[in-house]
């Protein structure tokens, strides 16, 4: 019954969303309110339906319901209870209903919240999204459906993918997706915006928030993406510029430089027309990375289960949204009221150079991953890999980052240039610093993690130059955000160069009781042993890594085999060690048996090491940029203003 | 500078930026994009040696040997029309083996041999590098020992 249920909660979701979309128009094109007055408890429930039958797919796969086809072909009863729940989205159609589920909540919340907007703006918006809703219903219903039965329902599922057995992937996708799909909020409030022509700082400060949330999630999704990488591929690296990565960053620099121009458009009111394009393109982009991902057009190591037949239905899905909001962009373009003036010299003049840089890295980006397909299409089969995209968005990464330390340091309108040298020696002094020390003890450096060192420096030191002699606790939470973010952005910089600049790395063949240097350490292998685990077998490497102190750590990396289930063929994993130091991170994987003199028995084993200096700061800095937006975000939603003024309300009626 | 100047010089310094970029990401693009090859294409002569690129095949049946060091393995890539070897230092990943697909980054050295910095596979049955669609999906690897 469940799956049954499931899909008509579907179906009468899909039937809401048709309704805030007829209601929304009628209401736009005759001003009856009576109908406008359904389009948010439409959004509402059609939020809390699409939720409610993503929950119930939760449960058929917690419950090994083998009768649905999605769960037998992803699950297995014997499978441990995270990875079951997890299964429910690590697959084409959970995650669509997924996709459809934060679309509705979104909306929801548009509709429950926001109290700011006019309100034909506000229906113009929800009618938007629920437009937006009904297209990825349409997908969903017609040729996706989650909860088909099978006539007959196997004895047992077929597994999940091994590698996706992960616990940080299990909650990896479902992050991504809340920015992703939280950014259609963005692309529903411009749409209101242009249909109504309200577009201004009351506008630009309603989005504000809903920018700044789905980007948290995407900064989240992006780090914990890069992590998951790093220790569950095994081969060491944080980012490889994979189609899958490329069209998670995508979306991200669209709302980075969003983030930015909503600032200008709320604080200003200027850069609107620019804010409002942004804001389809942020979407777009989301659309286009789904796309991507989902139809497998691209070649990836992420691209586990592709169908392109699907991907049609989307382009066309796509080309209907993207081309919608821009012909209704063209339309209004003229209405657009021009913004205030300002002087190249000032924050907005910086902000500009921010989005232009962000905006072009974005565009570059775009074009590598595109490129190939574009390549194939005229019969020559080409793959780009991180040679270009370190060549062509470095130097602009590391010119935005200069951009970056001048910005915060600008006051609004006009400023002077002297000044602002004034108020940097700090931050010029450290990176001299840092490039000084580099050169001298640094030994051979190349010139883009030199480079990316020096600017590091410099921006963690001008970063948190908005806090000097400043009262702190008057300091608004917004700016607290914004040096936290950015001092993040220098974090994880210097993590990148450091690591990319002092990589030790050793590759052997050692047999038991072997020890190998690697940088500073030396590490012993101790042996092999073979282990069990819960849906799996592995062989089990000890190593003992030593310092220079003399301190010592166990290691256990490992080689996991995963049985063929239901036919399928069976499938190996590396699990690789990681022992975290102060200084970085020594990283350990365990590679094949070397057959012994006579052929047969192992008497070496494959061993790679890394020690990579600094690496973890990457990360953390990633954290720090989702903490320092997440601090801006509770700034600008004025969540405990909010709460107050409740408060008082109610205490006022008390009394009353 | 009257608000409508100022979009002018706006737009004029955002163009010279996107023309700047562009040409920087062509020229990127014609340096640094690395063609995926079949070893019946690498014989035909398509590629040059010491340029970066793809190899693509199915590793040809008892073709796999592992040299004294215990790292380095030799291998022979085929299409099935032709045949390519292969030398790589490292850790292949789990799902190399003999008679399934793979594809190795890497470059050609003078003498014909395929020199590979990394090499990617799978044999799960869902997974299929799309560049290697052309190939028939059963396609029966002569063994060339």
């Amino acid at each position: 019954m469940i799956a049954e249920l499931g899909l008509a909660l579907l179906w009468i979701a899909a039937a809401l969303a048709c309704l805030s979309l007829v209601a929304g128009i009628v209401f736009l094109r005759t001003g009856k309110d009576d109908l406008a007055a359904l389009v948010r408890p439409a959004s509402v429930a059609q939020g809390l339906l699409t939720a409610t039958a993503f929950a119930l797919l939760i449960a058929l796969f917690v419950r090994s319901d083998m009768s649905v086809e999605l769960v037998a072909r992803n699950s297995h009863s014997l499978k441990p209870m995270l990875f079951k729940v997890a299964g429910a989205w690590g697959n084409h159609e959970g995650s669509m209903l997924l996709w459809l589920t934060i679309l509705g909540v979104s909306g929801a919340l548009v509709a429950i919240f926001e109290k700011r907007l006019r309100n034909d703006t506000l229906v113009a918006t929800l009618a938007a999204q629920a437009a937006l809703s009904l297209g990825f219903f349409a997908f969903l219903l017609f040729s996706s459906n989650p909860f088909k039965r099978l006539p007959v329902a196997p004895p047992d599922g077929q597994g999940l993918n091994p590698l996706l057995q992960d616990p940080g992937l299990a909650f990896h996708p479902p992050t991504l997706y809340v920015g992703y799909v939280g950014i259609s909020v963005a692309f529903s409030f411009a749409v209101g915006a242009l249909i109504t022509r309200e577009i201004g700082p009351a506008f630009a400060r309603a989005m504000r928030p809903w920018v700044l949330g789905s980007w948290i999630f995407l900064t989240l999704g992006i780090t914990a993406g890069s992590y998951w990488a790093y220790y569950e591929l095994g081969w060491g690296g944080w980012w490889f510029w994979d189609p899958v990565e490329n069209v998670s960053l995508i979306p991200w620099l669209a709302g980075t430089a969003l983030l930015h121009s909503v600032a200008v458009t709320a604080t200003r009111n200027a850069l609107r027309a620019w804010t409002v394009m942004l804001a389809v393109i942020a979407f777009s982009m989301s659309m286009v990375g789904t796309f991507i991902v989902r139809s497998g057009l691209l070649t990836s190591v992420h691209s586990f289960a592709v169908d392109p037949e699907r991907g049609t239905f989307l382009l066309a899905l796509m080309a209907i949204y993207i081309g919608g909001a821009l012909t209704l962009f063209a339309m209004r373009a003229g209405a657009v009221a021009e913004g205030k003036k300002f002087a190249l010299m000032s924050r907005e003049g910086s902000l500009v150079i921010n989005n232009l840089l962000l905006t072009t890295i974005l565009a570059l980006v775009l074009l590598g991953t595109l490129y190939p397909i574009v390549a194939e299409a005229m019969g020559e089969k080409i793959s780009v890999g991180p040679p270009y995209y370190n060549k062509v968005a470095g130097p602009l990464a590391l010119i935005l980052c200069l951009v970056m330390v001048a910005g915060p340091l600008l006051s609004w309108r006009k400023d002077d240039g002297k000044k602002l040298w004034s108020r940097l020696p700090a931050a010029a002094f450290a990176g001299a610093a840092v490039l000084f020390g580099l050169v001298l003890f640094g030994g051979k450096v190349g010139v883009l993690p030199l480079l990316g060192m020096t600017v590091a420096g410099v921006v963690a030191v001008a970063s948190i130059a908005p806090l000097w002699k400043r009262n702190l606790r008057r300091t608004p939470l917004p700016t607290w955000g914004m040096v936290i973010a950015h001092f993040g952005v220098a974090v994880a910089l210097a993590g990148m160069a450091a690591e990319s600049a002092f990589i030790k790395e050793r590759l052997v063949a050692a047999a038991p009781g072997e020890t190998v240097k690697v940088d500073d350490f030396s590490v012993k292998f101790a042996g092999v042993s073979p282990v069990a685990g819960p849906n799996y077998t592995a062989i089990r490497g000890t190593l003992i890594a030593t310092t220079p102190s003399g301190a010592s750590f166990t290691l256990h990396p490992e080689a996991r085999m995963f049985p063929g289930l239901m036919g399928t063929a069976p499938t190996e994993t590396n699990e690789a060690a990681l022992l975290t130091r102060p200084g970085g991170q020594l990283y350990v994987v365990l590679g094949q048996p070397v057959p012994g003199a006579d052929g047969m028995s192992a008497d070496r084993y494959q061993l790679r090491l890394w020690w990579k200096p600094l690496v973890w700061w990457i990360w953390l800095g990633g954290a720090l940029i989702a903490i320092g937006a997440a601090l801006s975000l509770l700034g600008r939603a004025q969540l405990i203003e909010i709460w107050r003024v409740r408060r008082a309300r109610k205490a006022q009626e008390r009394f009353a | 500078m009257k608000a409508k100047h100022q979009r002018l010089v706006l737009a004029a310094v955002a163009l010279c930026g996107v023309a700047g970029a562009g040409v920087l990401a062509a020229s990127a693009l014609r340096d640094e994009a690395a063609y995926f090859r079949t070893p019946a294409e690498v014989v035909a002569g398509k590629t040059t040696v010491g340029e970066p690129m793809r190899l693509g095949g199915m590793v040809a049946s008892g073709s796999i040997r592992r040299q004294a060091d215990g790292l380095t393995i030799d291998f022979v890539a085929t299409d099935g029309k032709a045949s390519i070897p292969v030398r790589f230092k490292g850790i292949v990943p789990d799902l190399f083996a003999e008679n399934s697909g793979m594809v190795a980054d890497g470059r050609m050295r003078a003498d014909g041999v395929f020199v590979a910095d990394r090499i990617l596979a799978k044999h799960d049955e869902r997974y299929m590098p799309p560049q290697m669609g052309d190939m028939p999906k059963n396609m029966k690897v002569p063994a060339t020992t």
